[in-house]
């Protein structure tokens, strides 16, 4: 019971600390309000104002027409008159992609000549490379067999493909942005918070004048644990249901509370990282230097920029030890596929023994360096 | 000028931080080639006048003239301030910790301009005549209070300065040390006759020896005259009394001459060592001390800095484990988890340790709940400390915005809420001044006599150690003496208890250094040397000096020599993230999970599927078998794509009746779902006409073919596109942070105080601070540069010359870039955050990384048409991918060039040369 008690008003102290550091507060203020509104927004839609140069040898209706099917916001064109040009162009990196239209096109379309124009890609834009050439070969082809069809029959095709996307109809970057965003900020924050918390009582002492009074470790880390998480966990419900859904308009298809209990879990887990980058670094700034290293890997291998799948074998394998990959998956299940606990169980088992492990790893590292902790 | 003329003169000054006033009017002559002492509480602005003295502060109102000019004018302060030597408050202020000795001094040396030759026969002389010669290789971290401030007045000393300024010099030093420094003084104003010295000081027995004082109480001056004058004005014996006297009505009140009734004797023994010795490594701190002390007891400690007495204390709360030896406390063993002990012992630190976040209420509530007092009690006994200790009228204030005599109350307080039955109390009186001391000893004289408290305290105050019913003195980590202190002054025949300890502590360290002898073989002075030897260039600072600014970079080079997270995070961080972005961050979209819901079950519909499952895009996962399971697969992730081939698809196919494949893309990943459906889409096109030639006989019927080559990147691969990106990022985000921490770190520390005191100049400091950094930024450009050649096997194609030009160029602009953050922000931490917000956002989203700039629009274009990494991006994928030199890139280049000299010019202007 004494535990309990000590644990709760340790607790209720971190809360005035926090309350006083003007600075964390506007940090946490900005991550999950302005900050998410600005992750949704700051990455454009997949393609958008690409710019293309346009080199039209022929000069004919049809080229004309094929080179005005490129508009906005997909495109931005530029019509340039050599392929010297838009080499150079390209080279400058000014134009990402460039069209040259040969020749007496129109002519030999018409003649079923099948004349071949010519995309040019800077491939070191490697998504754009992609979406952008899967469009233009789409917006051409279309356009062209159009205005063919006028003058005679093409043979129908076979079969047809009926896409459908599933969670994301219009595939709106934004809705994607606006949750990894929550997700991130969730782990950055949480590490940052205990992490400073802890340093904040060794640079300030005041972690020797705790253990002179009749408190264990165990309660010292518990009570900034349960304290830390709560800030992040309230303001992760907070991202989420007024930025999120609110502002950026995200359409959530699952249960926010099932998120949410997966959110507290996976602060366990990084809380208690926080506390042992804490008991590592000797002042605020080694910690900070330590979290950078240790917080990118993290935010980048998770799965919440790139897909997991497409990463080598054994960086999946590797980051299967870290919770935010779990973290990220059920995000993606619930927030997204709508999906329940028995389609997440997995990561939410997942993730409770690595807060655990974690957890257990902190307090061991914890106890042992405390006395090494002053000053 | 002459000698008669004032050294400083001040008129009117006056001084404000926020809402309190420092310096209220103050008007005051101080006469050269004196010894001048300002005396006061704390907190009645003696550190203030100080630093508008030594042009370390910026005056606000008033005129302050030094040395026969105005300090309000920047041309008179350059011209001054290389006659003037200022050593702030506090151990070690404006030292290196991470420097030694030698590096210490020898860099002050070369930013007053001197000769190699010059500075080491300087040096060597200062050490010899501080002592400090023996230690000379020893970091200035790890040396003791009094030999941190024999280093800082070497460093003060290195330019023969005319004026020299010394605040507090002495404060938390032993007494031994303290009269060594003393001597010191007056041995170089022997040698230097025309030296004029100003020091501040809370000692009042230091004070009675300076020629001439200036006695200050709330930002104003109360006396001025010598100490004999002020006793005789006032009618009392001592200078503590007649400064006493001198404090208004208000202030006074209260104050009485302590009386300290004697002990009744107590049997009880409350703590016991019994050969108590700790080691660090091959360091022995304390040395088997033996004590008793019993209960009721006032029990002091007297010892050198560095003795042993906090290590002592330590181990008696259990905060320490002993490596030998065994503590009891009311009879029983300290051990270190041991929770019922420390119920009953109430522990104060050295420094003030208690929540400066926390009101000094919460903080009293905190340390009751914390310390199990019970509940219904708690109110009561808040109440009966607030009332006890005063602290009724900052009930509701922060800890931080108290004068210190009323944090110490306060610290005292929290350590007896609990009613402990014993009190370890180290250097709780350091730093305040007499009054407030006074008030603290009469709490402690209520608790022990009154309450039978037991209490163990340790000092620097002779006057506190004579209060106490035992003490013992110790040194290197021994205890030389121990009994009470009037028949320990008996006992070594020296009259006051200050000379005996000193005996003591001589005594003890000729008999432990025997063969060096050379400690009492010292010089009365040291060598003769001509008295102003260094007239020649350094009295006139040039306005910029190379060797001022390399003297930045030496030091700068030297101390990230020594601070190894730092040097990892510069060198073995960057290697780090580049091998994790490199290979995690993968652009190509592949190895997608997909499977198909065959309805139809024939040959056509296999062939279909077969179709998409050669593709190294894609990874066939186990058939679905009904809808309810292809709703639950795509949920839960598995799959990223699922194909529906309809019933009869095979007959409706050859019989022209044109089926639908149901696609159903996985949208949560924008991006994957994008690409997956460019994919699915190619493949079925590929997939009709590989029909319509091999099953239907037809030549496909589309009018025209777009030939699309993938330029400087065939294979599209992701490595090669992103390895030079990484570089870019890595290039900006280490070297700006790293230059940002540099520059923070000296206002953080207080060692920037050097760049307001010394002929150094802003565009020198930043520039000296720069150039390391740019050099680290260039080593790791090169290990960056070999690992994608060879480890990650990206081509490099164009010319490395232009590479690495413009590499420099960007490195340049990125520690730049750390500058001008560093200029906004006053704590590392910010730093920190301040550079991560200020290069990753604008490095990843707006530099044309992922998408080209054109695709931006708003702030977010004009951050990234005037962010280098822009232009480096550029460079950087010109060079390794386009095969491209300095003739295509030219005008990148020039972007970089121009952004390059407009950052440091701007963190120039917007530095401050001045403290506020």
């Amino acid at each position: 019971m004494t535990h309990l008690e000590n644990i709760f008003y340790l607790g209720i102290k971190e809360f005035r600390s926090l309350y006083r550091d003007v600075g964390m507060l506007a940090l946490i203020a900005w991550a999950f309000s302005l900050g998410i509104y600005v992750a949704a927004h700051a990455q454009p839609e997949a393609l958008q104002h690409a710019p293309i140069a346009i080199v039209d040898d022929d000069q004919t209706a049809l080229s004309t027409r094929i080179a005005d099917s490129l508009y906005a916001p997909y495109f931005k064109k530029q019509v340039v008159t050599s392929s010297g040009e838009a080499d150079l162009g390209m080279d400058r990196g000014l134009y990402s992609f460039s069209l040259e239209i040969p020749p007496n096109f129109q002519r030999d379309v018409l003649a079923g000549r099948q004349p071949a124009m010519q995309l040019n890609v800077d491939a070191t834009l490697v998504s754009q490379a992609f979406i952008g050439a899967g469009y233009i070969q789409n917006i051409t082809g279309s356009e062209v067999a159009e205005s063919v069809q006028r003058y005679r029959s093409v043979s129908t095709m076979p079969a047809e493909l009926a896409p459908r996307i599933l969670f994301n109809p219009n595939l709106t970057q934004a809705w994607f942005s606006a949750v990894m965003e929550i997700i991130n900020n969730v782990t950055m924050l949480s590490i940052i918070l205990t992490g400073a918390a802890l340093i904040r009582e060794r640079e300030h002492g005041t972690i020797e004048h705790l253990l002179v009074m009749p408190l264990t470790p165990f309660e010292i880390m518990a009570s900034k644990i349960w304290s830390m998480g709560l800030v992040v966990l309230v303001a992760a419900a907070f991202g989420l249901e007024v930025m999120a859904r609110g502002a950026v308009g995200v359409v959530i298809a699952g249960s926010v509370p099932l998120f949410l209990v997966g959110v507290a879990l996976t602060l366990l887990a990084t809380t208690s990282m926080g506390i042992f980058l804490g008991t590592i670094a000797r002042s605020m700034p080694q910690f900070g230097l330590l979290m950078i290293l240790i917080l990118l890997p993290l935010l980048l291998l998770s799965g919440s920029m790139t897909p997991r799948e497409s990463m080598p074998m054994v960086v999946q394998k590797i980051m299967l030890i870290a919770p935010t990959t779990h973290f990220v998956g059920l995000a993606q299940a619930i927030l997204y596929r709508g999906a329940g606990l028995s389609v997440v169980w997995p990561q939410f088992l997942a993730i409770f023994g690595i807060a655990v492990l974690f957890f257990l790893a902190a307090l061991v590292r914890f106890r042992r360096s405390i006395g090494t902790m002053q000053t | 000028m002459s000698d008669l003329d004032p050294v400083v003169r001040l008129r009117d000054v006056s001084h404000r931080y926020k809402k309190t006033l420092a310096a209220d009017g103050v008007t005051l002559d101080i006469a050269a080639a004196r010894m001048v002492g300002l005396i006061g509480p704390d907190g009645t602005g003696k550190s203030t006048l100080l630093g508008l003295i030594s042009g370390a502060r910026k005056i606000q109102d008033g005129t302050v003239e030094v040395l026969g000019g105005d300090m309000a004018d920047a041309a008179h302060r350059r011209r001054a301030c290389p006659r003037i030597a200022y050593m702030p408050q506090g151990l070690g202020g404006n030292l290196y910790p991470t420097l030694s000795v030698f590096e210490n001094i020898d860099f002050f040396g070369r930013l007053f301009g001197q000769g190699r030759a010059e500075r080491k026969a300087h040096i060597g002389e200062l050490l010899a005549s501080t002592d400090l010669a023996p230690f000379r290789n020893r970091l200035a971290g790890e040396l003791s209070g009094g030999m941190k401030q024999k280093l800082g007045l070497c460093c003060a000393l290195i330019h023969d300065p005319d004026l020299l300024i010394l605040d507090e010099p002495t404060t938390g030093v032993d007494p031994l040390s303290r009269r060594q420094f003393w001597d010191l003084i007056d041995r170089i104003r022997e040698r230097r006759t025309g030296m004029s010295v100003i020091v501040a000081t809370a000692y009042m027995e230091e004070a009675e020896r300076f020629d001439w004082l200036v006695a200050m109480n709330a930002g104003r001056v109360l006396a001025t005259g010598s100490a004999r004058e002020m006793e005789t004005r006032s009618g009392r014996s001592t200078l503590e009394a007649a400064f006493i006297e001198m404090l208004p009505e208000a202030q006074r009140s209260g104050h009485r001459e302590l009386t300290i009734p004697p002990r009744r004797p107590n049997a009880e023994i409350a703590i016991e060592a019994r050969g108590l010795t700790r080691r660090f490594g091959g360091f022995t701190a304390v040395d088997h001390v033996s004590l008793t002390i019993e209960r009721g007891e006032i029990f002091g400690f007297l010892g050198s800095n560095g003795c042993g007495k906090s290590t002592t204390m330590k181990m008696l709360t259990g905060l320490l484990p002993a490596t030998e030896g065994q503590a009891f406390l009311f009879g029983k063993p300290v051990t270190g988890g041991d929770i019922g002990i420390r119920r009953r012992v109430g522990y104060m630190s050295q420094s003030f340790s208690l929540y400066g976040e926390l009101t000094v209420r919460q903080n009293l509530v905190l340390h009751a709940r914390l310390f199990h007092v019970p509940v219904a009690e708690t109110d009561a006994r808040v109440e009966e400390m607030v009332e006890r200790f005063g602290l009724r009228p900052v009930l509701d204030e922060l800890p931080e915005a108290l004068p210190l005599g009323i944090r110490q109350r306060l610290s005292l307080a929290v350590a007896v809420i609990h009613k402990p039955q014993m009190l370890i109390l180290d250097e709780p009186t350091s730093g305040v001044d007499p009054i407030a001391r006074d008030t603290f000893w009469e709490l402690m004289v209520d608790l022990s006599r009154d309450d039978g408290v037991t209490i163990f305290i340790s000092t620097h105050f002779m006057n506190e150690a004579a209060r106490c019913d035992r003490i013992s003195m110790m040194h290197a980590g021994r205890i030389l003496t121990t009994g009470s202190p009037a028949a320990l002054v008996e006992a070594s025949g020296r009259g006051t208890l200050e000379a005996a300890f000193i005996a003591q502590l001589e005594s003890a360290q000729a008999s432990q250094e025997g063969a060096h002898a050379s400690r009492n073989a010292r010089p009365a002075a040291p060598p003769a040397r001509e008295t102003k030897p260094t007239q020649s260039k350094s009295k006139h600072p040039s306005a910029f000096s190379l060797q001022r600014l390399l003297s930045y970079s030496y030091r700068e080079a030297l101390e990230l020599r020594r601070d190894r997270i730092r040097l990892t995070l510069a060198l073995g961080g960057t290697l780090l993230l580049m091998f994790i972005i490199g290979y995690g961050i993968n652009l190509d979209v592949n190895n997608l999970a997909y499977a198909v819901l065959d309805r139809d079950q024939t040959a056509a519909s296999q062939d279909y599927a077969l179709n998409l499952s050669g593709s190294k895009y894609f990874v066939q996962k186990p058939e679905i078998k009904s809808y309810e399971e292809l709703d639950r697969r795509m949920k839960s992730g598995e799959l990223s794509l699922a194909l529906e081939i309809p019933p009869n698809y095979g007959r409706d196919l050859l019989r022209g009746a044109r089926p639908t494949i149901g696609l159903w893309v996985d949208g949560a990943m924008p991006q994957r779902a994008e690409t997956v459906l460019g994919y699915a889409q190619g493949m079925h096109a590929g997939y009709l006409s590989d029909l319509a030639v091999h099953r239907l006989g037809v030549k496909a019927g589309l009018p025209f073919t777009l030939e699309t080559r993938y330029r400087y990147n065939p294979d599209v691969a992701s490595l090669v596109a992103m390895v030079p990106a990484v570089l870019a990022l890595l290039l900006v985000f280490i070297p700006s942070m790293l230059t940002a921490l540099g520059v923070v770190r000296e206002k953080e520390l207080g060692s920037i105080l050097n760049l307001y005191v010394t002929p150094v100049t802003k565009l020198e400091f930043l520039l000296g601070k720069q150039l390391p950094y740019i050099a680290i930024g260039m080593v790791n450009f090169v290990a960056m540069t070999v690992m994608a050649v060879l480890v990650f096997r990206v081509p490099m194609n164009g010319s490395f010359l232009a590479l690495t030009t413009g590499a420099l160029l960007y490195v340049t602009c990125a520690t730049g870039l750390g500058l001008l953050i560093s200029t906004f922000t006053d704590s590392q931490i910010a730093a920190i955050f301040g550079t991560a917000i200020g290069t990753i956002l604008p490095a990843v989203q707006f530099a044309g990384l992922l998408n080209p700039l054109s695709s931006l629009s708003g702030a977010g274009s004009v951050i990234g048409h005037i962010y280098p990494t822009t232009y480096f991006l550029i460079i950087s994928r010109g060079t390794f991918s386009k095969g491209l030199g300095f003739d295509e890139l030219y005008t990148s280049f020039l972007a970089l060039a121009v952004a390059a000299p407009i950052l440091t010019v701007a963190s120039v202007l917007l530095l401050r040369k001045q403290g506020r």
